[in-house]
């Protein structure tokens, strides 16, 4: 198990050298003189999608953000219960499958009491 | 030795991360660098021959937890203030060092026993019998998911308030 997770260090390790190099690797062929280096504003201008940023760059997110964010974190936590229930869906057997069902039963009754209440609308 | 080697770079690296985190001023480069300390915890599970468990803690709090933490600091009002110190910073300095020889006089005067048993590989289907098998801990699961609709419902609330 260990040298499967090698392979996911390796790749880390690959991923983190690939994007130092692409930081480094201007600033040595400057150093080296290879590229010139001539400035202008326009130049040092910070592209975003091509438009210039109108006002304070950091904007206050609306509130209702934060209830898909917990509603999502429910859901993540839901899905991290029934994977292991998933992966031994045989060998647990009827059981097992009524033990799922209830769990997910009572997570529902939450989402339903969400969409009864009208809150997933966003008006 | 890879495996000495890999443990003390995410040790290093999720010890600097924590330091990061309370030294920042900046309150989200603060958060990104709460982040890759879960992700090294993850590699540390990992290397503790948990793997459902890293697996679980890139799912819930690198994938779920950090995106909380991070609209909560989007929804403040004053972002690029940081984190301005105050009063409470000696205080809470002491509380830390005090906290932290607690725990480190407990860590070195314990005597660990340690199994000769091997490390179960994978974890997964065990752990499935542990929590829906039978003589499991179905009903801890059970109550896990009331706990899940509370915080639902305590979400729901939220929102309704006006």
């Amino acid at each position: 198990m260990l040298a499967d997770f090698g392979f996911v260090g390796l790749f880390i390790i690959v991923a983190i050298a690939f994007s130092a190099l692409l930081i480094i690797l201007p600033v040595v062929f400057r150093y080296l003189k290879i590229v010139p280096y001539n400035p202008n504003p326009i130049k040092n201008a910070t592209f975003e999608c091509g438009m210039e940023t109108i006002g304070r760059t950091w904007v206050q997110f609306n509130f209702r953000y934060y209830f898909y964010a917990l509603i999502f974190l429910a859901l993540d936590v839901l899905a991290v219960f029934l994977y292991p229930w998933a992966v031994e869906l045989r060998q647990l057997g009827t059981s097992g499958f009524l033990g799922a069902l209830v769990f997910i039963i009572v997570i529902v009754v939450g989402y339903l009491y969400a969409w009864q209440k009208k809150v997933l609308e966003w008006k | 030795m890879a495996f000495d080697i890999a443990f003390w770079l995410l040790a290093i690296v999720s010890v600097v991360a924590a330091l990061a985190v309370v030294t920042l001023r900046n309150i989200f480069r603060a958060a990104l660098s709460l982040v890759l300390c879960f992700i090294t915890v993850a590699g540390l599970y990992v290397t503790l021959s948990a793997d459902f468990l890293a697996a679980v803690q890139i799912l819930v709090y690198v994938g779920a937890i950090s995106i909380l933490l991070i609209l909560g600091i989007m929804l403040t009002r004053d972002v690029q203030l940081g984190s301005p110190t105050n009063k409470l910073r000696f205080p809470a300095f002491l509380a830390a060092i005090v906290f932290f020889g607690t725990v480190a006089w407990a860590v070195l005067n314990t005597t660990w026993g340690i199994s000769p048993q091997g490390p179960l590989e994978p974890t997964t289907a065990t752990l499935a019998g542990k929590l829906f098998g039978e003589n499991g801990y179905i009903l801890t699961v059970e109550i896990a998911a009331v706990l899940l609709l509370a915080a639902i419902l305590g979400a729901i609330v939220l929102v309704r308030e006006k």
